[in-house]
């Protein structure tokens, strides 16, 4: 059995007027059945690496093989078993209803008439917007367009779906039932594949069974959210709370890997990750030094986000 | 199989563009657009005619070549920029494009499908100046004498090759920014003044009659002349009086097969590059 996604070597340049490199030899592997999350900062290549295994977009070099086809020679045999969607989006024809547009997008897919009324129906449900589905989409809100987005991705009943960003924008309770709803689709059906990008370190916490850390066209790391944690390793995750300082100075202590600063109650919590323990006596000199007080200090068990400043050397925000 | 997956993408394309064209949420606008535009801009024509030519019983002949080259190039215009504009808005303005072309189906085959919308309406215009025409200007016509056979195999095989030359067109927006029209307008221009839209191509310098003839729409409007013009009387005018009806057919089904191909070619082309450049979810920046 293949692979549900496999990377070799991949990479993707942008040429303009400065030659922008996306991707910078990948090399990833992700096997069916798992929900597989992609983390990193903005400009990473997430989307990029999404768009080349959805067939969107060509490789500049090197291959990729989605359901054991390769994405470029190959992109019929692929189109028929995924589908994808990126948070945010907003396509869809305003003059159809949304029914009628999940409808169009199912028979694009070929599902037989009968099964894709009842699963479009399904997913109205399950995504609560069953009283606006045969509204005009012009009159609906953002949100309720992206969710209806979200139900044409999975109306199709891919074996692999990407997903990118797919709570962006979204309001808390709906984010939590998208995030409920991703889990079950993978779980509840074997050899079902999910790959997804994502800012929210909780999001990537709580539904990936992998995740692959992404760094300017790079992979950094792929691990489950736990092995992630582990190599910070136990000492060196810490939380300061200080009178507001210029954190600049901070980060570049020699020890500290990476820090991450926001204002709580007119304090500052700087939560950071460092080489050892003994390098906090240096970074609480440097508060002192900055004119800052400190007001709190506590060590942590790592989290994903201490992972990936580890990882990255800074935070995601 | 896959015969019936594209009849199904031609279905569903069609009945999509069909809401679209039909989106009669604004009719006076949408009146205005589809039909008094076109039908004006033909108007334009007859009055430069009638202030050349001062009236029209003088040259029935040449009235008729004049105002039917007019009428039916409405056709061109509609349906080649109403394919290419298919891309340019499914791609920004509703952003589906994307989506689709991830989809099974086949780009061309669905693009096909939403240009029937456009033939339909493009189909009413014509049949409207028609009407104009014979009922107003005095323009001769007469169902009895019309050639219905070789008009209705002209018709099919000119719409098929507009349908290519808009396809070609349209694998070129791909690729281009919306407000990149320029390409179309430039080839719309200069297929009206080589094919004989509203003159015959014998003004043309040497060079012009040569390209004239090598553009299918040209062998198209002269059957479409023959067919309905009562009489002979309009075959001496378009500079193709040399050849008979079958003979100009058969140019026509010639260029339309050669068009269809290139224009089949070309459209992967472009498929191919718009995937390889990233263009296919392009939002116009301004
Ligand atoms: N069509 C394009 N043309 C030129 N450069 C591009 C194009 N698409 C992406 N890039 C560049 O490639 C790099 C990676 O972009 P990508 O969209 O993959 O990042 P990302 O990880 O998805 O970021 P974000 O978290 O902001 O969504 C960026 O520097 C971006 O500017
Ligand atoms: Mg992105």
């Amino acid at each position: 059995m293949s692979s549900a996604i496999e990377v070799r070597s991949l990479s993707r340049v942008f040429s303009g007027r400065k030659e922008i490199v996306a991707l910078d030899d990948v090399d990833l592997t992700v096997e069916e059945g798992e929900l597989f999350g992609l983390l990193g900062p903005n400009g990473a290549g997430k989307t990029t690496l999404i768009k080349i295994l959805c067939t969107l977009l060509l490789p500049s070099s090197g291959t990729a093989r989605v359901l054991g086809y390769d994405v470029d020679s190959e992109a019929k045999q692929i189109r028929k078993r995924i589908n994808m969607v990126s948070g945010g989006e907003i396509s869809g024809y305003g003059l159809l209803t949304i029914r009628e547009n999940l409808w169009m997008f199912t028979q694009f897919y070929g599902v037989q008439g009968k099964v894709a009324k009842q699963r479009i129906d399904a997913l109205l449900e399950e995504f609560g917007l069953e009283d606006k589905a045969d509204v005009k989409l012009r009159t609906v809100s953002t949100g309720q367009r992206q969710k209806m987005n979200i139900i044409r991705g999975f109306s199709t009943d891919p074996d692999l779906i990407f997903l990118d960003e797919p709570t962006l924008g979204l309001d808390v309770t709906t984010s939590i039932s998208i995030r409920n709803y991703l889990r079950r689709w993978v779980r509840e059906r074997e050899g079902r594949t999910m790959m997804l990008t994502t800012h929210y370190m909780r999001e990537a916490e709580e539904l990936c069974d992998r995740v692959a850390i992404i760094d300017r066209g790079r992979i950094v790391a792929v691990d489950t959210p736990a092995g992630l944690k582990r190599r910070v390793g136990n000492d060196s995750s810490f939380l300061i709370e200080t009178t507001p300082i210029d954190t600049a100075r901070l980060s570049s202590l020699t020890g500290v890997r990476g820090l991450t600063a926001r204002p709580s109650n007119g304090h500052l919590k700087v939560r950071m990750v460092l080489e050892d323990e003994s390098v906090i006596a240096d970074v609480i000199s440097a508060v002192v030094a900055a004119g800052g007080k400190v007001v709190g200090l506590s060590k942590n068990e790592p989290t994903l986000e201490d992972a990936f400043m580890h990882l990255v050397g800074r935070g995601l925000e | 199989m896959a015969v019936r997956d594209h009849l199904r993408t031609l279905r569903l394309a069609a009945w999509l563009g069909w809401q679209i064209e039909s989106n009669w949420a604004r009719p006076a606008l949408f009146l205005l657009y589809s039909f008094i535009r076109p039908i004006a801009t033909t108007l334009i024509l007859v009055i430069m005619y009638l202030i050349i030519k001062q009236d029209v019983s003088s040259d029935p002949a040449f009235f008729s070549y004049v105002y039917l080259g007019a009428t039916f190039y409405m056709f061109v215009s509609s349906v080649v920029f109403g394919i290419t504009y298919v891309i340019h808005a499914d791609r920004e303005h509703y952003q589906t494009l994307r989506n689709i072309y991830i989809s099974p189906v086949s780009l061309y085959v669905y693009i096909i499908g939403r240009a029937t919308g456009k033939v339909a309406l493009a189909a009413l215009a014509v049949v409207i100046s028609m009407a104009f025409g014979i009922l107003v200007l005095g323009l001769p016509f007469d169902p009895m004498l019309v050639d219905w056979p070789l008009f209705a195999i002209a018709m099919l095989l000119g719409l098929a090759c507009l349908v290519s030359l808009g396809l070609a067109l349209a694998g070129i927006s791909m690729l281009t920014a919306k407000h990149s029209t320029s390409i179309n307008e430039g080839v719309g221009g200069l297929v009206y003044l080589l094919c004989g839209a509203v003159f015959p191509i014998t003004v043309l310098p040497a060079w012009g009659q040569a390209i004239g003839l090598m553009i299918p729409v040209t062998y198209w409007l002269e059957l479409i002349r023959r067919s309905l013009y009562p009489g002979e009387g309009i075959a001496m005018l378009g500079g193709l009086q040399d050849f008979g009806d079958l003979t100009i057919l058969s140019f026509l089904l010639a260029s339309t097969l050669v068009f269809a191909a290139l224009s089949l070619a070309m459209f992967h082309l472009a498929d191919r590059n718009a995937r390889r450049k990233g263009k296919l979810d392009m939002i116009t920046t301004y």
